[in-house]
């Protein structure tokens, strides 16, 4: 068998944001790069090379997951959200806000996956302690706001959705 | 980063991959949550010919009891293991351990047959699993075989598992009355993997003696090691606060850690009887309920 056909493109259906595609990938491509490059939700971001920093996490069949150490094939027949899938039109998801209001963000880079772990956190514990958001956010780095800032944007966040 | 190149074929069940196995030779590997395999692909540190997708395999993701044994499938993730009803009620030490994990996001992937037939000598699960004396089952096109704990973690990144096999299934024996388990862990405050960590599986009678107890030590080896002279400590013994400090202090007895310029090898050890004693109190206070 040659070299390329062992290596053969693989046929993948994600759907993502509620909207499934079709495509052809490396058996290589990263679930992160796929997402950037093939779809262009750049929102996704990748920020180390050693699966620790969760710029890159999205909701895959509704877990938080690092998008960067999952292979797009992996991905086949799953549902994926990205943050480009949080707001609902013009209106912010309250953790989008949460991070305006509260000031959880400095250069941006981390805030996506902060963003979606934190969401997947409210989804299953909506009234979390600080502790338990900081434990939630072991897997997300961030290098400028020295945290406070994210876990406060992520409590104001959910008081809101406790409110309705 | 990204891995090299390789070709990619999916699983529809553990017959089908032993056959991908046997076809494919030495030069593929297993994915199943790929938290291991992945991240060691992205640095070029591995470069298989060919991934043979075990995530693909409806089922090995049962957590059930049968007859003495609480049986896990292979890919259950570390999340479902943390956080199962059946888990948490009969082997705390195992929902304490695999709670510990990484961080959300790996324990949203990772497996427990991965993470052990991986065989990290800085990994959690082999540590609890060999206090609370599980086995595993392994699949060839031979037929099933059983594989005892403590005869399974060889070396480095090494296990009593051939190369033609899959794991396919962890049991644990579900612990009398009067059992208690539990896990404590010293994580590296960068990468989270253990620097030394300490499960304890202890049987105690209502009048507070110890029956039994099998303590397992992470860190200090090649793989988790069996604290035999604490053990045997607390064979027999009231378990008291003293009686079961003066056996944590025997947990690093006989061993010889590397030092790493986080943790020299005194400290490794020192530290090791500090996390026995954690865990040992632990086990006991649940024991005791």
């Amino acid at each position: 068998m040659t070299a390329e056909a062992e290596y053969a493109a693989v046929p993948i259906s994600v759907t993502v944001n509620g909207v499934k595609h079709d495509a052809m990938v490396e058996p290589r491509m990263l679930l992160v790069y796929f997402l950037r490059e093939q779809l262009a939700l750049t929102g996704t971001h990748v920020g180390c090379d050693t699966s620790q920093c969760g710029a890159c996490t999205v909701h895959m069949n509704g877990r938080a997951v690092k998008s960067c150490t999952i292979l797009a094939v992996q991905a086949n027949g799953a549902e994926v959200k990205t943050i480009e899938g949080l707001a609902n039109g013009d209106n912010f998801h309250p953790v989008q806000e949460g991070f305006r209001e509260k000031h959880g963000l400095q250069c941006g880079y981390c805030t996506p996956g902060m963003i979606m772990t934190a969401v997947h956190l409210l989804e299953t514990n909506p009234n979390p302690t600080d502790d338990e958001i900081k434990h939630a956010l072991e897997g997300n780095l961030c290098r400028c706001t020295g945290y406070i800032n994210i876990v406060e944007s992520i409590k104001w966040a959910a008081d809101k959705m406790r409110k309705g | 980063m990204f891995p090299a190149s390789f070709g990619y074929v999916a699983a529809r069940s553990v017959d089908e991959a032993l056959e991908l196995m046997s076809k494919h030779g030495e030069e593929a590997k297993l994915l199943a949550g790929g938290h291991s395999l992945i991240p060691a692909m992205k640095l070029r540190l591995t470069s298989p010919r060919t991934l043979i997708d075990l995530g693909t395999i409806p089922g090995l993701r049962d957590i059930r009891t049968d007859g003495g044994n609480l049986i896990i499938g292979a890919l259950n993730v570390h999340a479902d293991v943390a956080s199962s009803d059946l888990v948490r009620k009969h082997l705390a030490g195992l929902a304490d351990a695999a709670s510990m994990i990484g961080d959300v996001q790996v324990r949203n992937r990772g497996t427990i047959g991965g993470s052990v037939a991986h065989a990290d000598p800085a990994a959690d699960l082999p540590v609890i699993l060999t206090a609370l004396n599980a086995s595993f089952v392994v699949k060839s096109m031979q037929g099933s075989r059983v594989v005892a704990v403590d005869d399974f973690f060889t070396d480095f990144f090494t296990t009593a598992m051939n190369a033609n096999e899959i794991l396919t299934e962890i049991r644990v024996p579900l612990p009398p009355a009067g059992c208690g388990t539990a896990y404590a862990k010293l994580p590296h405050p960068a990468s989270g993997y253990v620097v030394v960590s300490a499960g304890a599986l202890i049987m105690r009678q209502a009048s507070g003696t110890c029956v039994s107890a099998r303590v397992a030590i992470g860190g200090l080896g090649s793989g988790p090691i069996r604290a035999i002279p604490t053990e045997m400590e607390l064979q027999g013994k009231p378990l008291t606060s003293q009686v079961i400090a003066a056996a944590a202090t025997k947990a690093a007895e006989e061993t010889d850690p590397d030092g790493d310029p986080y943790a020299s090898a005194d400290y490794k050890r020192h530290m090791a009887t500090v996390y026995a004693r954690k865990a040992i109190e632990a086990a006991v206070e649940r024991a005791a309920r």
